[in-house]
C-alpha cells in the first residue's frame, strides 16, 4: 500500500457520444467506437472486436462439481449475435481466451457451436490466441493468429510491457470502479489512455480487475481514462473519479 | 414450597437432593416437573425467565439418569447433547455443570466442542465420547455429515436446545431441527427439550420442536412454564426540554447517562448499532472525570479484546460496558444492576431478553432504562416500557423452512451414509418447519444437489451425488464430500477485513479488530473515524487489511450513520400508534415532546390508530408527499420504491425519498395534492409492479449470493485458500443474471424470492399495511411542512440510496470528467 503519486492535471480526452450510446475516440487515427455491449467497433475496416469471451467457463467448474447455470456460453453469443446483427461487421475478431480451457470447444453444446459457426457466414472470423486457449479452435471456422494489424492498429491478447501506441488488447478484464456519497459502482470498462486500449472481457461469466490494479500500472502514457460500461450508454470516466477496491 | 419438597422426595435421588440442601436451596418446581416429564419419557419445552436456573432444570434429568446408570465395559456413546447458539454459551455451560458434577461426586464427563476446540481434543471426543457434549449448530450439522454419525448418536438420550427463541425462526433454526430429525433416526427413543426466555406464543416453537418421524398426529411437545420472576422496574430518559427532533445519537443525553452510571454497580449500556457503540463509547469517555472503568464490547473488535472485557466484567472490575447485540445472550456474569438502552428498542421482546442480562436473581427485579434519542423514538420507548410493564411481547410468524438450507442437508446426509430418497423425505416432514414440504420440492433439491437441476442437462456426467443399483443415494466421492464439509452451516458472515496499524514501509501491524467490507466505503485514505474507541487516521485498504494509523486529537469524520438494524416490531407499531392518538396518555411524555404533538394536532393532523396520515406540502421548489405508515424502515424502502414508480406513472416526477422507522418521504417537481390515493396505495402495488423492481434490485443479488452459498453452489471457501468476499460478490451477481435470462424458474431464485421479499425487503409488511389502511387513509394537504415531518427532512442527504442509482453515479462521474476536459 503507498500513496499516489501527485498527478499533473491530464490534458483532456478527444471523445464523443454516439448515438447509439456508445464513446468515439481516435487511436493512432484510428476511428474506434467503444460500444456498451463492451464490444469495439473499428469504423474504417468495419471490424468488431470482442476480447476475454471465456466460453465454458461455467461448465469448467461443473466438471468439478461446482454446477455454475451452464448457459454462459449461450449468454455470451446472444450479445455477440447482437451485436453483429446490428452492426453488420465485414471481420469479426476475437482478441484472444475466446474458451475458458482447452477442453471448451469440445464442452460447447451442439446449438451453441452450430450458431458460433454461423457468424461467419459473410464474415471473416479472426481467432487470437490467449493464454486459456493457446491453441485457438481446432473445429470452427476462421483463421487463428497470435498477433495481427489492422490499419495503424496492432491487436494482441496480452498487453506488452511499455507504451505501445496503437496497440488493442484485453487479457487484464478492466473494471472501473466509482464511489460518491450515495454508493458505489464497480462495471467493466474500457481502458485507454488515448495511444492504446485494453478491452473489457465480453464473457458472461468474467470476472474483472480494478483499473486501479497494479497490473495496469506501467502501461498507459499518462492517467488513462475508463470508459465503464453503463445501461444503455459508455460514460467517459476520469482517473481521479476511480477508486480502488 | 412444601408441595415442592414432597415431589423433590420423590423426584430426587438422594445425593441430588442432599446437594441442593447443601447449597441451600430447594429444588424449583420447574426444575421438578422437567424431571417427571423426563421420566415419563416426553418431550419439554421449558420457558423461563433469566435467572431461573433454566440451564439446570433442563439437565438434571439426565444428570439423575447418568448418576444412576450401572458401570459399563465398554465406553458408551454420548448421552445428552446440549445445542448453544453461541460458541461463548457453549463453552460457559460446561463450566458451570462441572460444579454439581463435582459437588455430588459424579462420575459424568461434560465437555464443549465448537469451531476453537483443539483438533486433539476432537479426535478424543470422536474416540471416547463424553456423556455430555455441548455444542453449535453448525458442530452438529458436520457431526451429521460424518460417516460414523449414526454409530456416534445411536445411543444418545436427550437434546438439550437452550436459547431456542432466539434460533427457531431463523434458517439456523431450519439447519438445526433437519439435525434433530436426522439424530431421532438415528435413536429412536431420544427425548428432546426445549429451553426458552418469555416468548409470545409458545406454540410456534412447540410445533418446531417437531415430532418423532411415523407418527400420523404429532403430539406437541409438553410445555413447562417457569416462575414469572419479579417484574423490571423500566424508566424512560425525558431530558426535560432537551429531546432532539431527529437523530440516532442520544448525544443529548449522555452527561445524564453517565451521571446514572455512577448510581449502579456495573452498568451494561446497549445500543443498536457498532456505529452507536463507538459513538457513546467517546462521549462518555469525554465526560469521565471519575476515571470511572468504562469498556467496550461489540462484534468488530478483535476477539482477544472483546475476552479481556469479559474477563474484567466477571471480576466485577467494569462499571460499564457498551456493547450491541454480542452482549444480548447467555453468558451469566452477575453483577449487572442496571441496563440502559441507548436510542429505540425496537421491539418489546428484545428489550426484556437485554433487561434479563441485569440481576441474575429471581427475586430482585432488574432495573432498566431506556434512552430515546429524537421524539418519536420517546414514544416507542414510552410504549415498550407499557407492554414490558403488561408482559405483552411481539411475536415471530411460524417459519417455513428454507429450500436452500434443505439443499444443504441433503447433501450433508449423503456424505454420512447412502439414503432412500422416501425414508429421508418423511424425516424431513418430522421437522416443524419442513412439515409441508411438497414431494415435488423434494425431488427438485435432490435433483438440485445431483446435477444442479437446470433443465440443460450439461452435468449429468458430473453429478455431486448418485443413485446406485440398490436406489440409494450416495456422494460421489471424497472430494464432494471435503468440500461440503467446509461449506457446512447457515450463518452468512460478510467477508471481513482485519483492521490493523499502518508500520514502516506501510506493511501490515498489529490487528486491532475487523470490519465487514463496505463498512468504510464511504472515508477516503487521509480521513479520520473512531474505532475500538480510539481515533485513527485511514492509510489505505489492501486486499484483506484496512491500514490506519493513531489519529489522537484529531476530529473523526464518522461514516454512515444509520438508525437501528432491527426493524421496528409490528407489534410496538401498533402500541406507538395507539400512545400517539390518545391524548389522555400524552401525559407520560416530557412537555417538548407533548408540544411537539399539540402543534402537530393544531396544524395537521394526528391519524387515529388503525389510519395512515398522508401529509403533501410544497417546499424551497419541491413538492413533498410524507406519510406514516409506522412499519419500519424496511417496509417503508420497499414501499417508497413501489410509490416512485407509480407517481411517476401519474405524471408527478418523482425525484428522491427518504425512509425511517416511522415515515417516508417523497419529493417531486410537480404538486402532489390531487394524486388520487386509494390508487396510489392500492394492494395491487404487490403484483407486477413489485416484480419487475425486485428482479432487477441489488436485493435480489444479495438474497440470491446468500442462497447460492448455503445450498453449495458458490463456495465459502476452498481448501487452502479462503475466498474474498469480493470476488464471491462479482461472480454470484454475473451467475445471477444469467440464471435469470436462461432459467428463471430455478430452485435458487425462488429461494431469492422468498429470501429476499421476507427478509430484504418486507413485503409481507407491506402487504399487511396496504390490507389495513384500504379506505382509512387521511390526506392533509397543507401549505408547510408539519411538526412530524420535520426529522423527515432532516433525514434528507444523509441516507445513502444503495444499489438503486448507480446509473446515476456514473453519469455524474462522467460529468466530471466533461468538466476536467473543458476547464
Amino acid at each position: 500500500m503507498t500513496a499516489l503519486p501527485r498527478i499533473p492535471a491530464p490534458a483532456p480526452y478527444a471523445f464523443a457520444q454516439s448515438p447509439c450510446g456508445g464513446l468515439e475516440m481516435e487511436i493512432v487515427g484510428a476511428a474506434l467506437r467503444m460500444r456498451v455491449s463492451g464490444a469495439l467497433f473499428d469504423l474504417a475496416h468495419q471490424a468488431l472486436i470482442v476480447a476475454d469471451l471465456h466460453f465454458e467457463k461455467g461448465s469448467a467448474y461443473g466438471m468439478r462439481g461446482q454446477f455454475l447455470p451452464p448457459y454462459d456460453t449461450r449468454d455470451t453469443l446472444d450479445r455477440l449475435e447482437a451485436e453483429v446483427a446490428a452492426l453488420s461487421p465485414r471481420v469479426l475478431i476475437f482478441l484472444g481466451d475466446s474458451f475458458h480451457d482447452g477442453r471448451a470447444e469440445d464442452r460447447l453444446a451442439p446449438d451453441d457451436a452450430q450458431r458460433l459457426a454461423a457468424l461467419a457466414a459473410g464474415r471473416t472470423l479472426i481467432w487470437l490466441v490467449g493464454n486459456h486457449d493457446a491453441e485457438g479452435p481446432r473445429r470452427l471456422p476462421g483463421e487463428v493468429i497470435d498477433t495481427m494489424t489492422l490499419g495503424p492498429l496492432v491487436l494482441r491478447h496480452e498487453p506488452e510491457p511499455g507504451e505501445q501506441p496503437g496497440e488493442l488488447s484485453g487479457h487484464l478484464h478492466p473494471c472501473a470502479r466509482v464511489s460518491s456519497g450515495r454508493g458505489t459502482v464497480r462495471r467493466r470498462c474500457f481502458a485507454t489512455d488515448g495511444s492504446r486500449m485494453i478491452l473489457p472481457a465480453f464473457g458472461a461469466y468474467a470476472g474483472g480487475l480494478n483499473l486501479k490494479d497494479a497490473a495496469f500500472s506501467g502501461l498507459f502514457a499518462r492517467p488513462p481514462m475508463a470508459g465503464a460500461l453503463g445501461r444503455d450508454r459508455v460514460h467517459a470516466i476520469g482517473w481521479r473519479s476511480l477508486t480502488r477496491d | 414450597m412444601a408441595e415442592d419438597a414432597a415431589l423433590s422426595a420423590d423426584l430426587l435421588p438422594a445425593a441430588f437432593a442432599d446437594w441442593f440442601a447443601a447449597r441451600g436451596w430447594a429444588p424449583r418446581s420447574h426444575q421438578l416437573e422437567m424431571v417427571a416429564r423426563a421420566q415419563a419419557g416426553r418431550d419439554a419445552l421449558l420457558i423461563a425467565p433469566t435467572g431461573g436456573g433454566k440451564t439446570l432444570a433442563g439437565f438434571l434429568p439426565s444428570l439423575i439418569e447418568l448418576a444412576e446408570r450401572p458401570p459399563a465395559n465398554t465406553p458408551r456413546g454420548v448421552h445428552t447433547l446440549y445445542i448453544s447458539p453461541l460458541k461463548a454459551l457453549a463453552v460457559d455451560v460446561e463450566r458451570n455443570l462441572a460444579t454439581p458434577i463435582r459437588e455430588m461426586g459424579l462420575s459424568i464427563v461434560a465437555e464443549s466442542r465448537t469451531g476453537d476446540t483443539g483438533a486433539a481434543r476432537r479426535q478424543r471426543q470422536r474416540v471416547k465420547p463424553p456423556d455430555i457434549l455441548l455444542t453449535t449448530p453448525e458442530q452438529l450439522a458436520l457431526f451429521c455429515a460424518w460417516e460414523g454419525a449414526r454409530a456416534y448418536f445411536e445411543d444418545l438420550s436427550c437434546i438439550i436446545l437452550d436459547e431456542i427463541h432466539t434460533l427457531h425462526s431463523t434458517k439456523r433454526g431450519d439447519l438445526l431441527a433437519l439435525d434433530i430429525a436426522r439424530l431421532q433416526t438415528f435413536s429412536p427413543h431420544l427425548r428432546r427439550v426445549g429451553l426458552s426466555a418469555t416468548v409470545d406464543d409458545p406454540d410456534v416453537i412447540r410445533r418446531w420442536m417437531g415430532f418423532h418421524a411415523g407418527e400420523d398426529v404429532p403430539p406437541p411437545v409438553d410445555l413447562v412454564l417457569g416462575p414469572a420472576g419479579a417484574p423490571p422496574i423500566v424508566d424512560v430518559l425525558l431530558s426535560e426540554g432537551r429531546v432532539p427532533w431527529a437523530g440516532h445519537t442520544a448525544q443529548h443525553a449522555m452527561a445524564e447517562v453517565y451521571e446514572v452510571i455512577k448510581t449502579a454497580r456495573t452498568a451494561l449500556v446497549f445500543v443498536n448499532t457498532r456505529f452507536q457503540a463507538e459513538f457513546a463509547f467517546q462521549e462518555l469517555w469525554r465526560l469521565n472525570e471519575d476515571a470511572l472503568p468504562i469498556a467496550l464490547h461489540h462484534g468488530s473488535l478483535a476477539a482477544e479484546q472483546r475476552r479481556k472485557v469479559e474477563a474484567a466484567m466477571a471480576r466485577g472490575e467494569l462499571r460499564a460496558v457498551v456493547c450491541t447485540s454480542t452482549l444480548d445472550l447467555g453468558i451469566d456474569w452477575g453483577d449487572v444492576d442496571l441496563v440502559i438502552q441507548l436510542a429505540s428498542p425496537k421491539g418489546a421482546s428484545r428489550m426484556v431478553q437485554r433487561i434479563g442480562r441485569a440481576n441474575h436473581r429471581m427475586d430482585e427485579a432488574s432495573r432498566a432504562l431506556f434512552v430515546p434519542a429524537n421524539r418519536f423514538e420517546m414514544l416507542e420507548c414510552q410504549a415498550a416500557r407499557e407492554a414490558i410493564a403488561e408482559n405483552r411481547f411481539d411475536g415471530d410468524p411460524p417459519r417455513v423452512g428454507a429450500l436452500d438450507i434443505l439443499a444443504q442437508h441433503v447433501m450433508g446426509c449423503a456424505c454420512s451414509e447412502p439414503f432412500d430418497a422416501l425414508a429421508l423425505y418423511d424425516e424431513i416432514r418430522s421437522c416443524g418447519p419442513y412439515r409441508a414440504l411438497a414431494w415435488e420440492d423434494f425431488e427438485q433439491v435432490v435433483d438440485f444437489v445431483s446435477t444442479g437441476g437446470y433443465a440443460l442437462r450439461s452435468y449429468d456426467r458430473y453429478r455431486r451425488i448418485v443413485k446406485g443399483q440398490d436406489g440409494l443415494w450416495r456422494a460421489r466421492n471424497a472430494d464432494t464430500i471435503l468440500r461440503h464439509r467446509l461449506n457446512v452451516g447457515a450463518i452468512l458472515s460478510p467477508a471481513m477485513l482485519s483492521v490493523r496499524i499502518a508500520g514502516r514501509g506501510g506493511r501490515a501491524g498489529r490487528k486491532i479488530g475487523e470490519v465487514e467490507e463496505g463498512y468504510l466505503e464511504a472515508l477516503e485514505p487521509g480521513d479520520t473515524f473512531v474505532f475500538a474507541g480510539q481515533v485513527w487516521r485511514l492509510v489505505g485498504v489492501t486486499a484483506l487489511d484496512v491500514l490506519v494509523t493513531p489519529a489522537p486529537a484529531s476530529d473523526p469524520k464518522l461514516p454512515s450513520w444509520g438508525g437501528s438494524k432491527f426493524a421496528l416490531s409490528t407489534f410496538l407499531a401498533k402500541r406507538v400508534r395507539e400512545l400517539m392518538f390518545d391524548q389522555s396518555h400524552w401525559s407520560v411524555l416530557p412537555a417538548d415532546v407533548r408540544e411537539w404533538l399539540e402543534l402537530q394536532r393544531d396544524r395537521s393532523l394526528i391519524p387515529a390508530e388503525d389510519e395512515m396520515l398522508v401529509e403533501t406540502f410544497p417546499r424551497v421548489k419541491r413538492h413533498f408527499m410524507v406519510c406514516y405508515p409506522f412499519e419500519g424502515r424496511l417496509a417503508h424502502t420497499t414501499l417508497a420504491m413501489l410509490m416512485t414508480r407509480r407517481l411517476e406513472r401519474m405524471g408527478a416526477a418523482p425525484l428522491g425519498f427518504v425512509c425511517n422507522d416511522y415515515a417516508l418521504a417523497v419529493w417531486s417537481l410537480n404538486p402532489m395534492d390531487g394524486v388520487d390515493l386509494d390508487a396510489l396505495f392500492d394492494q395491487d402495488m404487490l403484483g407486477d409492479d413489485l416484480e419487475d423492481w425486485l428482479a432487477e434490485s441489488y436485493m435480489m443479488k444479495r438474497a440470491f449470493k446468500g442462497c447460492a452459498i448455503l445450498a453449495g453452489l458458490i463456495e465459502r471457501r476452498f481448501p487452502g485458500a479462503e475466498k474474498s468476499g469480493r470476488q464471491v460478490t462479482f461472480s454470484a451477481d454475473l451467475v445471477y443474471d444469467v440464471l435469470r435470462r436462461h432459467q428463471p424458474d430455478h430452485l435458487l431464485l425462488r429461494c431469492a424470492r422468498e429470501d429476499a421479499a421476507t427478509g430484504l425487503i418486507d413485503v409481507a409488511r407491506v402487504g399487511h399495511m396496504l390490507a389495513r389502511i384500504q379506505g382509512k387513509i387521511r390526506h392533509a394537504a397543507l401549505n408547510h411542512l408539519s411538526p412530524f415531518s420535520v426529522p423527515m427532512l432532516l433525514e434528507i442527504g444523509r441516507e445513502r440510496v444503495a444499489g438503486a442509482s448507480g446509473e446515476m453515479i456514473l453519469a455524474e462521474a462522467a460529468q466530471d470528467l466533461i468538466a476536467e476536459a473543458s476547464s
